[in-house]
């Protein structure tokens, strides 16, 4: 099947989505008003609370939601084909993804943007808040341990992108001192920026570092991993003017130019989808599509991560409580459009179908890889761009979006930390270093817990981050499904994804468990178990919370 | 009334102008307005310190420097005699600080 024809359904489908079921969803379920006035204007302060235009914001959270998740999930999961995985795409972020990350900005600005967890706490109770914490803490792990896992495997199997990742490093620290110290105006930085990342990626093929399979009795790729969280520490304790502003910056700018680079290309080439639709002959081993599928592609369908960022910062700077659904429910469909051009790349960017299942040989093989590779083949055949220039291009998209990730996450993870020696009185806990060496501790932990000495296996615990992520939306589901019954509106559409997620997240729980047990996995069994409870009581806290709204509503309605 | 070609290049140029000051304004809100708060919390903890370091003694708080200046106190003593004694002061001036 030709890729456009893909494209423009998905797209297509996408953009009916945005027109016409969150134009309900607005009008009828959310029913957003323009005269509201939000927490931006009520606590305008310059600093947190600012009202912002809707361009704008919508920029912010989009980049800060879209990240490597959307391409290592959906790249991942057409292992089954690509029929599931672009379906799962399209309809998750239509019915998923947009219902989620809209209600969250919605329930949040109408909550005094309260962030999720405190709005847990508020409207379902505090036991469930306690089950929140808990469950961010873990997709915070998972996310850092995962995505070190991605990069080092990234810097290992691309060694021409190197250079440009750790380039990308100083040309932001640069950056951000001309931009901190008016050295120029950022029109020109911004221009200079991107020049000198296109430059590092221009000339990354011809340096090469590849680093050696065995360096004092370690693998190359538990060195990297080790590396990348010392620069992650580091990175993590910076003022964020110094780095994380800057790089943030050039990123955003990256995705809008990689993605149109990628669309473009794939215009022009119109390549033909060398994957099956339905992979009838998976790899042994491969775990069962239903439920994987939904937990394998969390981003890209739905995340709870977007939840916190719509209520910890968008909901803050909503200027108009309408400009919720483009947003919102858009932010959600770009990120559909990011995993979208994950799957084309992962299923259309090989010469033969041999090609594509040597990539495929394993579940959890391929993922990242096979998008670099693929969206490689179809730049170098659509633009004409040498194929490793091209590899190094996509390779550095996806280092640096994990690697921002990972300095974000380390830096909340250490606040986490922070927040419980200040509960449980441990002074010392709460000094920074020493709350980032704990949570780097954490995360090498589980990185080489799961994969063994060489970290080369990590993305085995890639479908219990997807677990977590989707218990996170649940969460944020059912705030908004609790505020929908007590105001006595329709609750279905929300209560039916939640209800969906829940039953594929805690059986895709019970079979990996099987998994690990056979594996005698005694780690990933316990982290799996940990999961599954948190799992279990999320369900129980909707059943409870549901029942006891209904039944204030009842009781008052008599 | 017919069109001045001066004035029609002037407000093209003043279109511009507006055109790419929104511009600038635009790219500097995408710069800034995500990490604005992170910012504003970092300076106002700098603040805080500075005006806890310059109006310490009067808010009752020991100057942190004293305590490292401790080892110095017998060339102080001595270096206070010779002072009070050039000043004329046979004594310490001072009630709680006495010397010879």
């Amino acid at each position: 099947m030709s890729a456009i024809f893909l494209l423009v359904v998905g797209l297509g489908a996408m953009a009916v989505g945005y027109f016409v079921y969150s134009k309900f969803i607005a009008e009828k379920i959310y029913q957003l008003d323009p005269d509201f006035k939000t927490p931006a204007h009520e606590f305008e302060d310059g600093i947190d609370y600012v009202p912002t235009n809707r361009f704008i914001l919508w920029g912010h959270h989009f980049t800060s939601v879209a990240g490597a998740a959307p391409i290592v999930g959906p790249a991942i999961a057409v292992i089954w084909g690509w029929a599931p995985a672009f379906l799962w795409v399209v309809f998750g972020t239509i019915f998923f993804a947009g219902i989620h990350d809209f209600g969250a900005i919605w329930a949040s600005v109408r909550n005094k943007a309260k962030s999720v967890g405190a709005l847990t706490g508020d409207v379902v109770g505090k036991r469930a808040r306690s089950i929140f914490m808990i469950v961010i803490f873990l997709v915070l792990l998972m996310v850092n341990a995962v995505f070190a896992v991605v990069i080092a495997g990234l810097m290992m199997n691309f060694p021409s992108a190197v250079v440009p990742v750790w380039g990308a490093i100083i040309v932001a620290l640069i950056i951000g001192q001309m931009i901190y110290r008016r050295i120029m105006s950022l029109a020109v930085v911004s221009v200079i920026g991107v020049v000198a990342l296109y430059v590092l990626i221009g000339i990354g093929p011809s340096m090469p570092i590849q680093m050696p399979a065995e360096v004092a009795g370690m693998s190359g790729n538990a060195i990297w991993i080790l590396i990348l969280f010392g620069y992650a520490a580091i990175a993590s304790l910076l003022p964020v003017w110094m780095l994380l502003q800057p790089r943030d910056y050039i990123n955003g700018l990256q995705l809008f130019i990689g993605l149109l680079i990628l669309y473009g290309a794939l215009v022009l080439l119109n390549p033909t989808l060398v994957a099956p639709a339905f992979n009838s002959d998976v790899p042994a081993g491969t775990p069962s599509l239903i439920p994987l599928l939904f937990v394998t592609i969390a981003c890209g369908a739905i995340s709870g991560f977007h939840g916190l960022v719509s209520s910890g910062t968008t909901s803050k700077q909503l200027n108009k409580e309408t400009d919720a659904r483009f947003v919102g429910y858009f932010g959600a469909v770009g990120e559909g459009m990011l995993a979208l051009a994950a799957i084309l790349a992962a299923t259309a960017g090989f010469a033969t179908l041999g090609d594509w299942q040597a990539m495929y040989t394993s579940f959890g093989q391929g993922g990242v890889n096979a998008f670099v590779q693929g969206g490689a083949f179809i730049i170098h055949n659509g633009l004409g761009l040498p194929e490793v220039t091209a590899a190094t291009l996509l390779t550095v998209m996806a280092a640096l979006f994990a690697g921002t990730t990972m300095d974000t996450g380390l830096r909340l993870q250490r606040y986490i930390f922070q927040e419980w020696g200040d509960i449980y009185n441990q002074q010392w806990m709460k000094k920074p270093a020493i709350a980032t060496g704990l949570a780097v501790a954490s995360c090498l932990l589980l990185a080489f817990g799961a994969g063994g000495a060489d970290g080369s296996g990590g993305l085995i615990i890639w479908p219990l981050f997807g677990t977590t992520n989707q218990l996170l939306a649940g969460l944020t589901l059912l705030v908004i499904t609790v505020m929908l019954v007590r105001m006595r509106r329709p609750m279905w559409y929300t209560l039916a994804p939640l209800c969906f997620l829940l039953v594929m997240t805690i059986l895709a729980l019970l079979i990996q468990l099987r998994t690990f047990w056979n594996q005698g996995n005694m780690f990933l069994l316990v982290l799996d178990i940990v999961v599954l409870v948190a799992a279990i009581m999320v369900a129980m806290e909707c059943a409870s919370a549901l029942k006891r709204s209904r039944a204030e509503m009842a009781a008052q309605g008599d | 009334m017919h069109d001045d070609p001066g004035n029609g290049s002037s407000t093209r140029r003043d279109k511009v102008r507006a055109w790419l000051d929104q511009a600038r304004f635009f790219t500097e809100e995408v710069y800034s307005s995500r990490y604005r708060g992170a910012i504003a919390r970092a300076r106002r903890d700098e603040d805080d310190l500075f005006m806890l370091l310059v109006f310490s003694e009067m808010m009752g708080l020991q100057n942190p420097a004293s305590y490292y200046t401790l080892e110095l106190q017998p060339l102080l003593l001595e270096r206070f005699h010779d002072w009070h004694t050039r000043m004329g002061m046979e004594h310490s001036p001072l009630d709680h600080f006495r010397c010879c």
